[in-house]
C-alpha cells in the first residue's frame, strides 16, 4: 500500500519536538508512526475504520461516498486519524497547514498514551492491522468459493447484529485470556504443520474435519434427546449478551458462516473500548494538544489561528453535547479540584458557600489525579464520579425531550441529577440497547427468545422488526423479542412470513 | 491500481440504483422530491438502505444540549444535526438519513428500465449538426505548444534503438525533427437534436393543490426522460383560465385563478410560441396539456380540435393530454378528444390520472410510444 508515505524532513523534526514535550509531561506511549496522505486516502481509511485493508463490503463504499461528499462540499474535513495499534499509526493530511500538523501531532500523542494506559484497552489486540487484513483475505476467499452476493448478504445480516456484544468480555481475567491465546496458538501451529504454505486445500480439509467433529457432537446430543439435556441447554445460554458468540455456537450454520461471524465479532470487540471511552479519550487528547500547543509548541504568530481551530473543535450546540468539550473540561476540572483540595469529606461537607468558593488547600495533586483517572475509568464511571453540579452550571448543560403537543424537542431540566442520569443512560452499554438471549428452545420448539432489558427508552420498532428478519435468517426458526413499548410489555415475533406484535 | 474500496463503492452505487428502481412507484406516488443539486444531479433521500440494528427510538430518547434557555424552550432542529468537531475513526452510529447523489442519466435509465420505455427516435431528417474539435489524435505537424513529449520521446527512442545508437549505460535520447509528435484535432460532426416541451395547465378554480402536485411530479419525470434523450431541451410554461399567458416554472405551479376555462386560449398561445421560436423542421416539439377536463363550451372545444388538426399535430411529435381527476371537473374534454382521435392514436396521447399512484402509469402512456 503506497497510498500513504512516512513523513520526513521538517515534519519529522516537528515530531521529535512534540515527542520531546510529551516526554517532559510524562506521557507514556507506543512507538508513534506518522504517515502522510491525500484527502482521498484519508477518506478511504476513515470509511474503513482507520484500517488500510478490510473485507469487501458495500458498507465501506457507502461510508466512503458520504465522506468524500462531505469533504468536497466543505461540510466536514477529517483532520487526523489515529489507530490503536502497536506501533501506533496516525495519518496526517497533506493539505493541512503547519499549524494543523502541530495540533494534530500533539493530539495524537494524547490518544496514543490513552490507548496504551487505559485499562479498558488492556486486552485489545494491538496487531489489528494484520487481523483485519487476514479477515479480508478469508472473506474474499469465501466470496470466490460461494459467490459474492451470497457471502455479502450473509454479512449484511451479521452486521445487523454487530452491536449485540457483551462489554463485560473486556473484563476477562488473565487466565481466560491466556487460555484463549493458547488455543489460538495451537490452531496456528496446526495450520503451519498442515503445509509450508497454508493453501486452500489444507484449509478446506481442516474446515471439513472441524465440521465433522461438530456434527459428531450434534449427533450425540440427539441421542441423549431427553428433557434433562434440553433443560440444561436452555439454562446454558440464558442471559447471554454476546449474541454473536451464541449464534456461532448454537445456530445451524455452515462452517464458513460461523467463520464470517467470528471475524466480524472480533472486529466489533476491537472497536468496543473506543466506544466506551469516547469522552475520556477525546478529552484527554484535547487536553494535551491544548497544553502542548499553548505552553510549548505554538509560535506567537499562530495564536489566533490556533484559538479559532480549537474553538471549532470544542463547539457545542443546543442539540448536542460535544465529547471533546465535556472531556477536556472535566479533565481540567478534576485537575483544578485536586490541585486545590476540593475533594474528600471535609470539602463535601462544607456548607459555607464563601468558603467553598475560595477553597484552596494547595494539595497540588491535580496532575497525578488525572493520570490515574485516564488509567482506570471509562466514560460511565468518569461521569458518575466527576460530574459536579458546579460543572453542569458552568457549562450551561440541560436535557431536552420530545413534547408531543408541540411536536418538537424542548428543554426539560437543568437539574444536576437529571442531567447526570440522562448522560449516564445515553452512555450505558456503549449507547446500545441491552439485548440478551432468554431461551434458545422457546416453546420447546427450538425457537429463539431474546429479551431487551428495558431501561426507560423504547426501541425503534421499525428497526427492531427489520433486525428480527435478519436474526431469523440465521436462526432459521421463529424468533421473538421481548421488550416493552409505550409502557406496555410486548412480544415481537417473526416466523419467517409474518411479523406479529402481541401484548404479553 | 485502484483501491479495493472503489469496488465497494461501485457495489454500493449498484445497490442504491436497485433500491431506487424497486421503490420508484413509491418515490413517484409520494411525490418524494428529488432535490436538484447543481447541474444534472439530484439528491435522493434513501431511508431504507442502511443496515438495521436494534437501537433506541429517537423521540423517546431526547438528548442533551448546552446553552441558555428556560424549561420548555424549544431546541431548534433535531438531535444529531450539525455536530461539530473532528470525525473519529471507527465510530459514529450514523443515525442521519442517507442521501445519495444520482446523475440525471442514471436516474433516467432507472425510469426507462422500470417502465420499459423505448428510446425516442428524434424527428429525422433535419437535425441540426455542429462540428466539434477534439484533440484526440496525434499528428506529425503542429505548433510547439501542442507538442506531445511522451510520444516524441518514444519515437526518438524507437529510432535510436533500431539504428543501434541507444546505449543503455548512457541512456540519452535526442529527438530530431521527424520524431516530433503533436496533438491534433479530430473534427467530429455531432448531431444536435433539440426539443422543446410546452406545458399548458388549467389553473381555474377547480384545479386544487393535489391536482397541481400531480402535474408537478409528472412533469418532473417527463422532463427527466426527455432530457436524457435530447442533447438540448427547452421548457416553456403556459397557464390559462379563460385567457392564457406564458409564465416561469415557479409561477406555473403556484398560480391559482378563478373563473372560466377556455382551453383554446392556451392552444392558441402554444401555436404562437411555436411559430415564433421553434421551427418544426429543426425542433422536436412536445405540447403537454393538463386540466381537469372542464371547458367553457362545446364551441370552444371545436376551436381546440381545429387548432390541433391544423397546426399543432402536424408540427409536433405528439400532443399529450393529461386529465387530472378532480371533484369539480366533468372530464368532458377527455371524452371529446377520445371521441375524435380514439384512445390509441399515434400522436394524440390521452391519459387519465386518477391519483398519485397513477402517475407512473400515466408517464408510461405518454412516453411509451418512443416518439
Amino acid at each position: 500500500m503506497s497510498r500513504s508515505k512516512p513523513i520526513s524532513g521538517d515534519l519529522l523534526d516537528l515530531q521529535r519536538r512534540v515527542q520531546g514535550y510529551a516526554d517532559d509531561y510524562g506521557l507514556d506511549y507506543f512507538p508513534q508512526i506518522f504517515e502522510m496522505c491525500d484527502y482521498d486516502t484519508i477518506n478511504i481509511l476513515a470509511a474503513q475504520g482507520g484500517f488500510p485493508i478490510r473485507y469487501p463490503h458495500w458498507k465501506f463504499g457507502m461510508d466512503y461516498d458520504q465522506m468524500s461528499k462531505g469533504y468536497r462540499y466543505g461540510i466536514q474535513k477529517i483532520y487526523e486519524m489515529v489507530i490503536n495499534t502497536n506501533p501506533c499509526y496516525a495519518y496526517l493530511l497533506e493539505v493541512n497547514n503547519w499549524l494543523d500538523q502541530k495540533l494534530v501531532m500533539a493530539h495524537v500523542y494524547g490518544h496514543n498514551d490513552f490507548f496504551k494506559n487505559n485499562m479498558w484497552f488492556s486486552n485489545t489486540n494491538r496487531s489489528m492491522m494484520d487481523v483485519m487484513a487476514n479477515n479480508g483475505t478469508k472473506i474474499r476467499r469465501f466470496m470466490e468459493k460461494y459467490g459474492q452476493t451470497k457471502v455479502e448478504l450473509f454479512i449484511d445480516k451479521i452486521l445487523s447484529l454487530e452491536n449485540l456484544i457483551d462489554i463485560s468480555h473486556l473484563f476477562e481475567t488473565k487466565e481466560v485470556v491466556s487460555q484463549r491465546n493458547k488455543i489460538e496458538k495451537t490452531f496456528e501451529e496446526e495450520q503451519k504443520v498442515g503445509g509450508y504454505l497454508v493453501d486452500d486445500r489444507s484449509q478446506a480439509l481442516k474446515s471439513y474435519m472441524r465440521e465433522n467433529e461438530r456434527q459428531k457432537v450434534t449427533v450425540k446430543e440427539h441421542n441423549d434427546d431427553d428433557e434433562g439435556v434440553m433443560l440444561a441447554e436452555k439454562n446454558l445460554w440464558k442471559g447471554e449478551r454476546d449474541v454473536l458468540k451464541f449464534l456461532i455456537e448454537s445456530a445451524p450454520l455452515e462452517e464458513w458462516e460461523a467463520d464470517v461471524i467470528s471475524c466480524i465479532r472480533k472486529e466489533a470487540y476491537y472497536f468496543l473500548p473506543q466506544r466506551l471511552t469516547k469522552i475520556m479519550n477525546e478529552g484527554w487528547a484535547s487536553y494535551w494538544h491544548s497544553k502542548i500547543m499553548t505552553e510549548k509548541l505554538m509560535d506567537p504568530s499562530e495564536f489566533v489561528d490556533f484559538a479559532s481551530k480549537h474553538a471549532g473543535v470544542m463547539a457545542m450546540s443546543k442539540q448536542n453535547i460535544n465529547p471533546y468539550k465535556i472531556g477536556i473540561e472535566l479533565m481540567r476540572d478534576i485537575e483544578y479540584r485536586w490541585d486545590t483540595g476540593r475533594f474528600g469529606k471535609e470539602y463535601n461537607e462544607c456548607t459555607n458557600m464563601f468558603e467553598r468558593e475560595n477553597w484552596n488547600h494547595k494539595t497540588n495533586l491535580g496532575k497525578e489525579k488525572i493520570f490515574s483517572v485516564r488509567k482506570s475509568h471509562n466514560d460511565i464511571s468518569f461521569i458518575d464520579e466527576f460530574l459536579t453540579p458546579e460543572f453542569c452550571n458552568r457549562q450551561k448543560l440541560f436535557t431536552y425531550k420530545y413534547n408531543p403537543r408541540s411536536q418538537r424537542m424542548e428543554i426539560d431540566h437543568r437539574d444536576f441529577e437529571a442531567i447526570k442520569q440522562k448522560l449516564l443512560t445515553s452512555l450505558s452499554n456503549f449507547g446500545q440497547p441491552i439485548i440478551q438471549v432468554e431461551d434458545s428452545n422457546y416453546k420447546n420448539r427450538k425457537e429463539l427468545l431474546i429479551k431487551h432489558v428495558h431501561r426507560e427508552v423504547d426501541l425503534d420498532m421499525q428497526f427492531a422488526a427489520s433486525t428480527l428478519h435478519n436474526l431469523y435468517a440465521i436462526w432459521k426458526r421463529p424468533v421473538t423479542l421481548e421488550t416493552s413499548y409505550e409502557d406496555k410489555p410486548v412480544l415481537v415475533q417473526f416466523d419467517g412470513k409474518e411479523l406479529s406484535v402481541v401484548n404479553s | 491500481m485502484d483501491h479495493p474500496i472503489k469496488r465497494d463503492h461501485a457495489r454500493f452505487r449498484k445497490i442504491v440504483k436497485g433500491k431506487i428502481r424497486e421503490n420508484l412507484r413509491k418515490y413517484i406516488s409520494q411525490g418524494q422530491q428529488m432535490i436538484p443539486k447543481g447541474n444534472d444531479t439530484f439528491k435522493i433521500p434513501m431511508p431504507s438502505i442502511d443496515i438495521p440494528r436494534f437501537r433506541f427510538g429517537d423521540k423517546s430518547q431526547g438528548g442533551m444540549g448546552q446553552g441558555s434557555g428556560e424549561q420548555g424552550d424549544p431546541v431548534d432542529g433535531q438531535p444529531g444535526e450539525g455536530e461539530p468537531g473532528q470525525g473519529e475513526a471507527g465510530e459514529g452510529e450514523g443515525n442521519k438519513e442517507l442521501e445519495v447523489d444520482m446523475g440525471i442519466d442514471e436516474l433516467a435509465k432507472i425510469l426507462g428500465d422500470e417502465l420499459e420505455l423505448p428510446n425516442i427516435e428524434p424527428k429525422g431528417k433535419q437535425q441540426l449538426s455542429s462540428t466539434v474539435d477534439k484533440y484526440t489524435s496525434i499528428g506529425t505537424t503542429g505548433p510547439d505548444s501542442l507538442k506531445h513529449l511522451k510520444r516524441t520521446y518514444k519515437e526518438a527512442l524507437k529510432r535510436q534503438m533500431s539504428m543501434g545508437t541507444y546505449d543503455p549505460n548512457n541512456p540519452r535520447v535526442v529527438p530530431i525533427r521527424k520524431d516530433y509528435r503533436f496533438r491534433s484535432a479530430d473534427t467530429k460532426i455531432e448531431m444536435e437534436n433539440s426539443a422543446v416541451v410546452i406545458y399548458m395547465m388549467d389553473v381555474s378554480g377547480s384545479m386544487g393543490e393535489e391536482q397541481k402536485e400531480i402535474v408537478r411530479t409528472e412533469s418532473f419525470w417527463i422532463n427527466l426522460w426527455l432530457k436524457s434523450q435530447y442533447k438540448d431541451i427547452e421548457i416553456r410554461y403556459i397557464i390559462h383560465d379563460a385567457t392564457a399567458k406564458e409564465v416561469d416554472e415557479d409561477t406555473f405551479f403556484r398560480t391559482r385563478e378563478s373563473g372560466g376555462t377556455l382551453i383554446s386560449s392556451a392552444l392558441k398561445l402554444c401555436k404562437e410560441i411555436i411559430e415564433e421560436d421553434y421551427n418544426p423542421n429543426e425542433w422536436n416539439i412536445y405540447p403537454f396539456h393538463f386540466s381537469d377536463g372542464d371547458n367553457w363550451s362545446a364551441d370552444d372545444t371545436k376551436i381546440c380540435l381545429e387548432l390541433l388538426d391544423d397546426f399543432i399535430l402536424p408540427n409536433s411529435n405528439m400532443f399529450c393530454y393529461g386529465q387530472v381527476e378532480s371533484r369539480y371537473g366533468s372530464g368532458q374534454f377527455y371524452k371529446d378528444l377520445s371521441g375524435k382521435y380514439g384512445t390509441d392514436h399515434d400522436s394524440v396521447i390521452l391519459s387519465k390520472i386518477k391519483n398519485k399512484e397513477a402517475i407512473l402509469d400515466s408517464i408510461k402512456e405518454f412516453l411509451g410510444k418512443g416518439k
